[in-house]
């Protein structure tokens, strides 16, 4: 079982890396391949047969392939999956990944004489899933919880909206449902639960869909910008990637271990 | 004895049915703020905490000051405070109490407040907090009511209260710092990430519960017919004095620290309170007058004739009482969230509505504290006839 999931994540990077015209969210796509199933992680989403697992599930963004384009439609289709709302009033903004510039993405990095291109480049930032989450030690109900693959989920249902892991983020990742989001969804996604007011919410790392097989909906839409793989697996096309390039994480002296590198 | 609470002149209900009124207005704000839910508020996806919380946090402050007088009275058998104790511990009911509907009105989902019992969570300062709090409630209910309750029948306090109150010391330096430890632990914080915050948090506490328990004194001496006591105020304005220096000492070194350093993530947040950051500084006029205040009320206490003086003394407990609610209720919360993780400012200020709701928990606490006292007044009365 262990050596079949390997072998899937070995082939799936391997074409990633070769078939650069191809996404490896294609590769994942097809779903074809068998992943376990005996070792699913315990969360909210019921595996499928042809689920995606990880032991602990990352993030590379390669800065270099990225334009303002991409990072637009990657919070375009991320926000439509997940029925983000869209307010008016910056005062209620939610958002699970948005786009800024290096200097706020990475505050303690700022440099005076910072490469051209880095001042300039958009930059798509998230919940980093922490390996070490201060979000998940703050809660108070267990709501934002850490599943086995290391991924950050939260409980709608259970959160009572203290907002305590939003002072504890250090990322700002997190959005509070100031009033009612239900109004304010334009495109409505029946596959995933909206949100009441009075909830903390966040990116998910897409679980739903990893659930069903699918990669997450901003690496698909990442024309390779972004991608998602085994931290774990020394052979994922993720590892592989970070073997080769030198790579930031946000934050990374506050230790904790965020799963999303970026390559700049 | 609580039928003395229902026993008083025209002034007496004039003020309760006051109270009564504002908690109704401050009442339809709420439901107007649990339809809508906490958009109508300041607060933003930056500054997620506000007005509710530093009240909460100020009042935890008050609720831990009645300290001050059960450590004199009770480890150092200072007979005087043995007076106005239970006022000390009567006070700390009502601040609990206001806490807790502080927390309630900073909830998303308040119903589903009982989460944090359904599931408890050792990890969350939260937890403990919830723990602390209602610990704290429990033994100055009970202490304060029994040991009046043997005052009203002139025998010595039952002794099983004793380890009670002993017990009470420490729970009370415990509710503070278990609230300092809310925000001192988080990793990205950089205002809050400081050792010496609920050390400061304490000595802020320590100036102004006193400082307002005086204020109630000249209350309660004047619509009263009983007396704290001069040497009973002059002695709490010394603790006020004491505090209100150790808070300044503490807040001198977290200002070295900061600015010294001049490590950003820690300078920031000062900068933005005391100077403004990026052109957005609402808070820095609140911040110099709490510095002026508490300087000034700090200066007043020192000087023995001016101490001396009650109407002095009313003038700087009222200054340091303000000026470290300004500093703790105002500053101390949304200058931790000024600039944003991101470095990003995005300001905070209370709406109406949330100040409104503010309000009317305020006078509930002081609804709980009239009723509270005069009970405890209706006692001394019946004891001096």
């Amino acid at each position: 079982m262990e050596n079949n999931r390997r072998s899937f994540l070995k082939f799936a990077g391997i074409s990633a890396v070769g078939l650069s015209s191809l996404s490896l969210l294609d590769v994942f796509g097809t779903g074809k391949a068998v992943a376990s199933t005996g070792q699913s992680a315990e969360g909210i989403y019921k595996n499928e047969d042809n689920a995606l697992t990880a032991q602990r599930w990352g993030m590379v963004v390669d800065t270099r392939k990225l334009t303002e384009e991409i990072c637009s439609d990657m919070e375009k289709a991320c926000h439509q999956i997940h029925n983000v709302p869209e307010f008016e009033e910056k005062r209620h903004e939610i958002k699970w990944i948005w786009e800024t510039e290096y200097k706020h993405a990475f505050p303690e990095k700022q440099d005076e004489f910072l490469t051209e291109r880095l001042k300039e480049l958009p930059i798509p930032v998230f919940c980093n899933h922490c390996a070490n989450p201060p979000c998940v030690q703050a809660c108070p109900t267990q709501a934002t919880f850490q599943r086995k693959d290391g991924i950050v989920l939260m409980d709608f249902h259970r959160c009572i909206g203290c907002r305590f892991c939003m002072a504890a983020c250090p990322y700002g990742s997190r959005s509070f449902n100031f009033r009612d989001p239900r109004p304010a969804i334009k495109d409505e996604n029946p596959k995933f639960p909206t949100r009441m007011k009075g909830v903390v919410e966040k990116c998910n790392f897409c679980a739903e869909r990893l659930a069903v097989g699918q990669a997450p909906a901003c690496v698909e839409a990442s024309e390779g910008a972004l991608i998602f793989g085994d931290l774990a697996n020394p052979d994922s096309e993720v590892r592989a990637l970070l073997k080769e390039n030198y790579a930031i994480r946000r934050k990374q002296n506050l230790g904790s271990n965020p799963s999303v590198y970026y390559l700049v | 004895m609580l039928e003395k609470a229902l026993k008083g002149n025209k002034a007496y209900w004039i003020w309760v049915f006051s109270l009564l009124g504002i908690i109704a207005v401050g009442f339809t704000f709420y439901l107007k703020q649990l339809d809508f839910g906490l958009g109508i508020t300041g607060m933003n996806r930056d500054v997620t905490w506000g007005f509710y919380i530093a009240q909460f946090t100020f009042l935890v402050g008050v609720a831990a000051s009645a300290v001050m007088l059960v450590i004199p009275y009770y480890l150092h058998h200072y007979k005087a405070f043995g007076k106005i104790t239970i006022m000390g511990e009567f006070l700390a009911i009502a601040s609990v109490i206001m806490c807790i509907l502080f927390i309630i009105a900073d909830l998303g989902q308040p119903m589903r407040l009982l989460n944090v019992i359904l599931y408890p969570t050792p990890n969350s300062m939260l937890f403990w907090d919830m723990i602390v709090l209602s610990g704290y409630l429990v033994i100055n209910l009970v202490v304060g009511w029994n040991v009046l309750d043997a005052e009203r029948n002139s025998v010595p306090p039952a002794n099983w209260l004793k380890p009670l109150i002993y017990l009470s010391v420490p729970w009370a330096i415990s509710i503070h710092t278990v609230t300092a430890y809310l925000y001192c632990g988080l990793p990205g914080r950089g205002f809050w990430l400081t050792a010496v915050l609920a050390p400061r948090f304490l000595a802020s506490a320590f100036a102004a519960g006193p400082a307002f328990l005086i204020l109630l004194c000249f209350i309660v001496r004047k619509v009263t017919n009983f007396d704290p006591g001069r040497e009973q105020i002059q002695t709490l304005a010394k603790v006020v004095v004491y505090g209100s220096c150790a808070n300044m000492f503490f807040f001198l070194c977290e200002v070295f620290v900061a600015m010294y350093s001049q490590i950003p993530e820690h300078m920031d947040h000062l900068q933005y309170l005391f100077f403004g950051l990026h052109g957005h500084g609402k808070l820095v006029p609140w911040m110099w007058t709490a510095m002026a205040l508490i300087v000034t009320g700090i200066i007043l206490l020192l000087i023995p004739a001016a101490r001396q003086n009650e109407k002095v003394l009313a003038v700087a407990c009222v200054f340091t009482f303000i000026g470290i609610w300004i500093d703790k209720g105002m500053g101390m919360v949304a200058g931790g969230f000024v600039p944003n993780p991101l470095h990003e400012v995005n300001e905070y200020f209370p709406t109406f509505p949330e100040v409104m709701i503010a309000i009317a928990v305020y006078a509930t606490g002081f609804l709980i504290l009239t009723f509270l006292y005069k009970v405890f007044v209706g006692v001394k009365e019946e004891l001096n006839a």
